[in-house]
């Protein structure tokens, strides 16, 4: 699998290159944001504004109403939880283009609780006019920045940073509300975001040589959330719903799923894996994702209490299964 | 930065500030008694300084908006096309002009109140004040006469307007933007953000006028949660700051010129919460929102307004 390092700093610096009306907003976490390249290439549009989150959201909204288009770039935390009033007064009322990028997304960091991220989906979602992205690999990451030019009106994106993997195919962009289809089945619906995605594959791979038909979608967009292939997935599996999320079950991709399915009616189990309404901690992310349930092997003991059955998965089972190829949107979209 | 000059000569100015001031506050009191209640207090400490900003400060076109104020259109939205600001009331945007951006928007029936009598609103406007479906709302938003930005979540204002100063800078524009807060907004932290951020980004053409009543919701600041001395906390913050009598119409007007070249201005001007209307001064405690006790207090206010017609009257006759 490829890994991709620092996607979205050198994504930025070429995207934002003939976009003159592009700004970055920075709260001192500059470089934690990779935002340090864009810095350095167009230090004329680069905004220090401080450990002052509630203000650089104001400045944000005065900015865009004047023209410009702020990318802001701070920890998911700082922009959901710090400034949420800021955030839906000063930017979303107004439906101005602000693109608020929230870095540390749930349980990416050893940060402990005060950066993880486990809610800012959640609180994001809530709000009127804004629209909700979350990266899942390095060809979401190059692509999201593409996608907000055609959505008029506030953007939040939960990003990744850092060494990132490649699982979909570089010429494969993120869609607004379109999931990518990442395996077919009738048994269960798996529908994954995030850093989740990659164990989800690793999931889908072992149930399917255990005769499972999983039915893999995975979500890069929260709001708007009616994709008609979700409606489908969901309505074509005999054994339920699963979805996984690094964040809490409540607000995020879960809510969003049984929401969804609650008003088209379809009567479907459905289990939300992902922080059970409690804090997480300092630690790394394959013990948290470990500990709190957001890996391969709780996936699997999800399709497992669906189909009433128990495979004896063991993590070294899990951890072996080879992941797929690149998958393809081309083919999706066909789907 | 070079000024605009005050366009008439002082003792003109300040008579016709003077008398549209003692106008907004008996426009204000005759709305507050038909609606037995509202934001009264307000008008008495910053009717000065508003008429000083719109008459003597702000360099502002002829309005553009609807002299009678279209109905709420509803919020702003991707599938709303016909969401408006009350922007167009200042005029219109264009390099040269400047902008004001409204922060204690409980206090917009004050601005309502100015805005007719300075002639960019319709007088019958005010029939639409505080009712369903008006954009003449009790706490003003973007879409109320007057306003540009939703500002009702304090301290919110002055960084969007920082944020529109900075964009005016980065085109080099030449139009000024100014601010008017109230002084409980400076128990806000964002408030002390947003002018480290204004001071650090040498954002000169950002001046602040600040309404220093002393009251807040809950009655006097200095028992509520005391921010003196202000002038003091600004200038060890590093910010230009000076202190004015907010009911001197002379210094208020000198107060808005005094910038030093990269550094936003914040003008306090002391005002008087009772000013105009002796009467509230039998109201020890809150000021901030009025209601009458019975019968005998609102005969009282009544009379109270019939004298603040003679003094208009009077003062008219002066200029």
């Amino acid at each position: 699998m490829e890994i991709v390092k620092r996607p979205h700093a050198v994504n930025l610096v070429r995207w934002a290159k003939d976009r003159p009306q592009v700004l970055v907003l920075s709260a001192d976490l500059t470089s934690s944001c990779e935002a340090d390249d864009f810095r350095a290439a167009y230090p004329d549009r680069f905004f220090s504004l401080g450990m002052a989150e509630q203000n650089m959201m104001g400045f944000a909204g005065g900015l865009c109403r004047e023209g410009f288009i702020p990318f802001v770039h701070t920890f998911a935390v700082f922009i959901c939880r710090r400034a949420f009033d800021q955030v839906a007064m000063s930017i979303a009322y107004p439906n101005l283009k602000v693109r608020l990028l929230g870095f540390l997304p749930g349980i990416t960091t050893p940060g402990g609780v005060t950066h993880q991220a486990i809610d800012d989906l959640a609180l994001m979602r809530v709000i009127p006019n804004m629209t909700v992205l979350e990266c899942g690999d390095a060809t979401d990451v190059e692509s999201v920045l593409d996608l907000t030019e055609t959505i008029d009106g506030p953007v939040y994106i939960r990003m990744l940073r850092g060494e990132v993997p490649r699982l979909f195919a570089g010429d494969a962009p993120m869609r607004l509300n379109r999931a990518r289809l990442l395996g077919e089945g009738r048994d269960v619906a798996l529908l994954s975001s995030g850093i989740c995605t990659e164990e989800a594959l690793r999931a889908a791979a072992f149930l399917r040589r255990q005769g499972v038909g999983v039915h893999h979608l995975h979500i890069s967009c929260l709001k708007p959330f009616s994709d008609p292939a979700v409606i489908q997935a969901v309505s074509s599996v005999r054994s339920g719903v699963i979805t996984v999320e690094n964040h809490s079950i409540i607000g995020g991709l879960g809510s969003a799923t049984a929401e969804l399915m609650a008003g088209a009616g379809l009567g479907q189990r459905l289990i939300r894996l992902g922080l059970k309404d409690r804090y997480a901690h300092g630690a790394s992310r394959a013990y948290l994702m470990r500990e709190y349930g957001l890996d391969a092997g709780a996936v699997v003991e999800a399709a497992e209490d669906l189909l009433a059955t128990s495979f004896g998965a063991r993590p070294q089972d899990l951890a072996a299964m080879p992941l797929p190829g690149l998958f393809d949107a081309n083919k999706a979209e066909d789907l | 930065m070079t000024d605009r000059k005050l366009n008439d000569s002082p003792l003109d100015g300040a008579v016709k500030v003077i008398e549209t001031a003692a106008r907004v506050r008996r426009l204000v009191l005759e709305k507050t008694l038909q609606n037995q209640g509202g934001y009264l207090s307000q008008a008495c400490s910053a009717a000065d300084i508003l008429v000083t900003l719109y008459l003597r400060l702000m360099n502002l076109g002829p309005s553009t908006a609807p002299w009678v104020p279209r109905p709420f259109a509803g919020a702003p939205g991707p599938g709303n096309p016909h969401s408006f600001t009350g922007a167009g009331y200042n005029g219109p945007k264009a390099p040269d002009l400047d902008r004001f951006i409204f922060s204690p928007v409980h206090y917009a029936l004050v601005l309502y109140a100015l805005l007719i009598e300075v002639g960019r609103l319709a007088p019958e406007a005010l029939e639409q004040f505080n009712r369903d479906g008006s954009t003449l709302e009790l706490i003003g938003a973007e879409h109320s006469p007057g306003h540009e930005v939703t500002a009702g979540s304090l301290a919110q204002a002055i960084s969007q307007a920082g944020g529109i100063a900075l964009a005016r800078k980065l085109r080099a524009e030449t139009g000024r933007v100014w601010v008017f807060m109230s002084d409980g907004e400076f128990q806000e932290g964002q408030t002390w953000e947003a002018l480290a951020a204004a001071t650090f980004h040498k954002l000169d053409n950002l001046r602040i006028f600040v309404d220093v009543n002393g009251h807040q919701c809950d009655g006097r600041m200095d028992g509520v949660m005391g921010v003196e001395p202000l002038l003091q906390r600004l200038l060890s913050f590093g910010i230009d700051a000076l202190e004015v009598d907010g009911h001197d119409v002379e210094a208020l007007a000198a107060a808005g010129t005094k910038v030093k070249p990269g550094c936003p201005l914040v003008v306090l001007a002391r005002t008087d919460p009772c000013r105009g209307i002796e009467l509230l001064r039998q109201r020890p405690g809150k000021l901030h929102y009025i209601r009458f006790r019975d019968e005998a207090e609102y005969r009282a206010y009544e009379q109270v307004l019939a004298g603040m017609e003679e003094e208009i009257g009077r003062l008219a006759w002066r200029s």
